[in-house]
């Protein structure tokens, strides 16, 4: 089936598939992780706060940001977070944000909608009990919140939190409509500079499949644990 | 600031010559909402075949539907796309390959990415049967082997008229993902909603004109939908039970 | 409209979270110059598929004609600033990225194959114009088409955001030309099309057109078309309003020219062999490139260059 084809292709490009490609890919999906757990758990007790107003700006952002497609949230925080840089330091030109940095505000930005939706189910599947017993042994919210509500919060929806982390590390791929270099970006250079797309894409398409579903039978396996110890 | 706001952008001819911008991301609406109604047939009817298959008492079919949901979930939809497109007609027989290719424009990138898109889905469909049908006690399916009903049968009549009734809020959000996952076409150059927008950026230079509209048009689409299903939710709910409930939404988009 | 208000008022408030450097104090100097010389770094957008322009090499590194232009202007930036040891960073654009990303800062300079023209000057800048191209159409040689009326009721691909694309757009509203106008995302994949069947031609610049085809699996399948279709000046893009950098750059280019420097650059891209195949576009200097190597000009207007 596969006569004609060169897959010599892959053996004379793999450094700059993983060591530029794959590198991208794999630093954006770690630090736009961690940057929405963190962001998107803000957004969940802002979504879950007594405070209306609050509550409602976290709810439209969410909302909002879940319902357009990610192709058009990446071009225009490409297109606009330099804008917005030169607003918030009083620039009259914008100023200059890297093609990494954009990326990863844009992921976080919006990878957080979905953690936060995560992470408000974590919180509300603790017991009123235990919120009502830290304010009892005269703790505030915030060290109530974060000594006894997220962290159990947290490892309940440890394995939710990373298969999320999974389809953001498969998202990233779109940063491929800007022409910036994450693996699919290193491979499509590659494959259209050679005439080697057939190659290349079955290539990238296999390194994610085994990724993923490494991943993903990672994440089970957690899960069983987890299950067994709650 | 350096950027010159012109609001009146819409109303002005694009160089495409079908007419004002505005026309431009209505067409570009049209292929949307085609592209993701016509993947989204494709992923009901694979869908339910799949995650039936899931639930069957035979382990090898079980078997090829768990690989088939697997396949579709751990590589990326952009990746997905590009197999369908780049990859896929140049490994069935070349007579077909080349009448694949040379379907007339939009055709040759738009059925690729329905197929695409209809698969891509359907995996994430089957998870939703798979669970509605293990969702339901196990007395129901013995109660229609009792009756005499072969499995096809117990399947047809007793769960999955139940089974789909009670899916149908997790459905509309897939469709919802469907819209919006439709917008990854523009990179095998579907001129959809935001392929549109972008085209109107690269005529006009107005980029955020041209991505405000796209987003309100999104958001507007993504409104009447969910009044929609809100509707049918109501109009199909299983009586006697506790209905939408609000239990953690399951990773995705 | 109300939840959008509430998207970018949010989405602002966040972006303060991003660390931005504060602005140290760069005397005298406005612009791109004042922004180097606070950040220490210049950032270069060029292409991935311009041939002989600004394209990957063998090892996925940006070369090209425009790229060794590009590169005297940084060392005319690190002799001004006296910033020797001036970081360049370089960015890959495409056809519809590289204006919005020029206007909002995130590039500096651009290296690629850009016609300057009247439209585009009033968002960007140009230097001087570097070279001259015409548009032209490449097919495969058994399709029989060489001509610009050949093009009727068939699927062409461009490059979308490019001029060649709204000439395309031209030929049908304005000829009924009736053609399936496909926009491809770059160069390499619009020619690609071409090369699998799936459009008839690819309407472009003629040199790109030359040098997609030389390095092509098999350059003999293809041919280029004999008829043109209106001329344009290339140039390197720079920000709008901006004297400073302006001059600079139109300084450093008319320097190049004069001194016949300029030549030697242009024999390596267009008389030699280039990677990655070693391939050789064997282009000779026209003569309206050869006007304006003598009397540079940043005209965006194409009969100048007649």
């Amino acid at each position: 089936m596969f006569s004609g084809f060169d897959f010599n292709v892959i053996e004379r490009s793999w450094r700059y598939l993983f060591f530029d490609g794959m590198e991208f890919t794999l630093r954006l999906t770690l630090f736009a992780m961690a940057g929405g757990v963190v962001f998107g758990t803000l957004l969940a007790m802002m979504r879950l706060s007594s405070i209306k107003p609050l509550a409602w700006i976290a709810g439209t952002y969410v909302n909002v940001l879940r319902s357009v497609p990610l192709v058009l949230v990446i071009f225009w925080f490409y297109f606009l977070v330099p804008y917005m840089g030169a607003w918030v330091v009083r620039s009259d030109t914008p100023i200059h944000v890297g093609a990494f940095a954009s990326c990863l505000l844009t992921f976080t930005m919006f990878e957080a909608c979905y953690y936060c939706e995560i992470m408000r189910a974590g919180i509300q599947s603790i017991s009123r009990g235990q919120v009502s017993a830290g304010y009892a042994i005269g703790l505030n919210y915030w060290q109530t919140m974060g000594q006894i509500v997220l962290p159990q919060a947290f490892r309940n929806m440890v394995p939710i939190l990373l298969t999320q982390t999974i389809v953001l590390f498969q998202d990233v791929s779109l940063v491929y409509v800007l022409s910036i270099t994450d693996f699919v970006g290193a491979a499509s250079k590659v494959a259209q500079r050679d005439g080697r797309l057939v190659e290349m894409y079955t290539f990238v398409a296999l390194i994610y499949f085994i990724s993923c579903f490494a991943l993903s039978l990672l994440v089970r396996k957690l899960q069983a644990r987890i299950a067994v110890v709650r | 600031m350096h950027y010159h706001w012109n609001w009146r952008i819409y109303w002005q001819q694009s160089p495409d010559g079908s007419g004002t911008y505005l026309h431009t991301l209505f067409v570009g609406l049209g292929w949307t909402l085609a592209l993701a109604l016509l993947a989204w047939a494709i992923a009901l009817l694979l869908g339910i075949v799949v995650g039936v298959i899931r639930t069957t008492p035979l382990r090898w079919l079980e078997r090829i539907g768990n690989a088939y949901v697997e396949l579709f979930r751990n590589i990326p939809l952009l990746v997905q796309m590009f197999l369908w497109y780049f990859v896929m007609p140049e490994l069935v027989p070349t007579a077909l390959g080349d009448w694949i290719k040379q379907m007339p424009p939009p055709w040759g990138a738009f059925v690729p990415a329905v197929l695409c898109l209809g698969t891509f889905t359907s995996a994430r469909v089957a998870e939703q049967v798979r669970a509605g049908i293990n969702s339901l006690s196990r007395g129901q399916g013995m109660a229609g082997t009792a009756l005499g009903l072969t499995l096809p049968q117990t399947y047809r009549y007793v769960l999955l008229p139940m089974a789909l009734r009670i899916i149908v809020p997790p459905l509309g959000s897939e469709f919802l993902n469907i819209i919006k996952n439709s917008a990854v076409a523009l990179t095998i150059n579907v001129v959809e909603l935001t392929a549109s927008a972008r085209a109107m950026q690269e005529y006009s230079f107005q980029v955020f004109e041209a991505f405000t509209a796209a987003t309100v048009i999104y958001l507007l689409v993504n409104l009447v939908v969910v009044l929609l299903m809100r509707l049918i939710e109501r109009k199909i709910a299983v009586p006697g039970l506790i209905g939408p409930s609000g239990g953690p939404a399951p990773a995705g988009h | 409209m109300k939840r959008l208000a509430s998207l970018i008022a949010a989405t602002v408030a966040l972006s303060a979270f991003a660390a931005f450097s504060a602005p140290a104090n760069a005397q005298g100097l406005t612009g791109t110059l004042k922004k180097v010389k606070e950040s220490g770094t210049i950032t270069i957008g060029h292409r991935v598929s311009s041939i002989p322009f600004s394209y990957y090499d063998d090892k996925q590194h940006p070369v090209g004609y425009a790229m060794d232009i590009c590169y005297k202007i940084v060392d005319a930036v690190k002799a001004d600033l006296k910033m020797p040891n001036l970081k360049v960073k370089l960015l890959p654009v495409t056809s519809s990225t590289r204006i919005p990303l020029m206007a909002n800062g995130t590039i500096d300079l651009e290296c690629g194959s850009t016609t300057n023209n009247a439209e585009r000057k009033k968002q960007v800048d140009f230097g001087m114009t570097y070279y001259v191209v015409k548009y032209r159409f490449v097919s495969k040689k058994s399709a029989h088409m060489d001509k610009i009326d050949d093009l009727k009721g068939k699927t062409v691909v461009s490059t979308a955001g490019t001029t060649d694309i709204n000439a395309l757009n031209k030929l049908n509203t304005s000829r009924n030309f009736g053609m399936n106008i496909l926009a491809a995302n770059d160069h390499a994949e619009a020619f690609l099309m071409v090369e699998t069947g799936r459009a008839s031609a690819f309407l472009m610049d003629d040199i790109l057109l030359s040098g997609l085809v030389a390095n092509s699996k098999n350059p003999s399948e293809f041919s280029i078309s004999s008829e043109s279709l209106g001329l344009e000046p290339y140039s390197l893009m720079l920000r709008k309003d901006d004297p400073e950098f302006k001059k600079l750059v139109d300084d450093t280019m008319t320097k190049l020219y004069t001194s016949g420097e300029i030549m030697k650059i242009y024999d390596k891209w267009f008389m030699k062999p280039i990677p990655p195949k070693g391939i050789n576009l064997n282009t000779p200097v026209s003569d309206a490139l050869k006007n304006v190597f003598e009397h540079p000009t940043d005209s965006p207007d194409p009969s100048v260059y007649k």
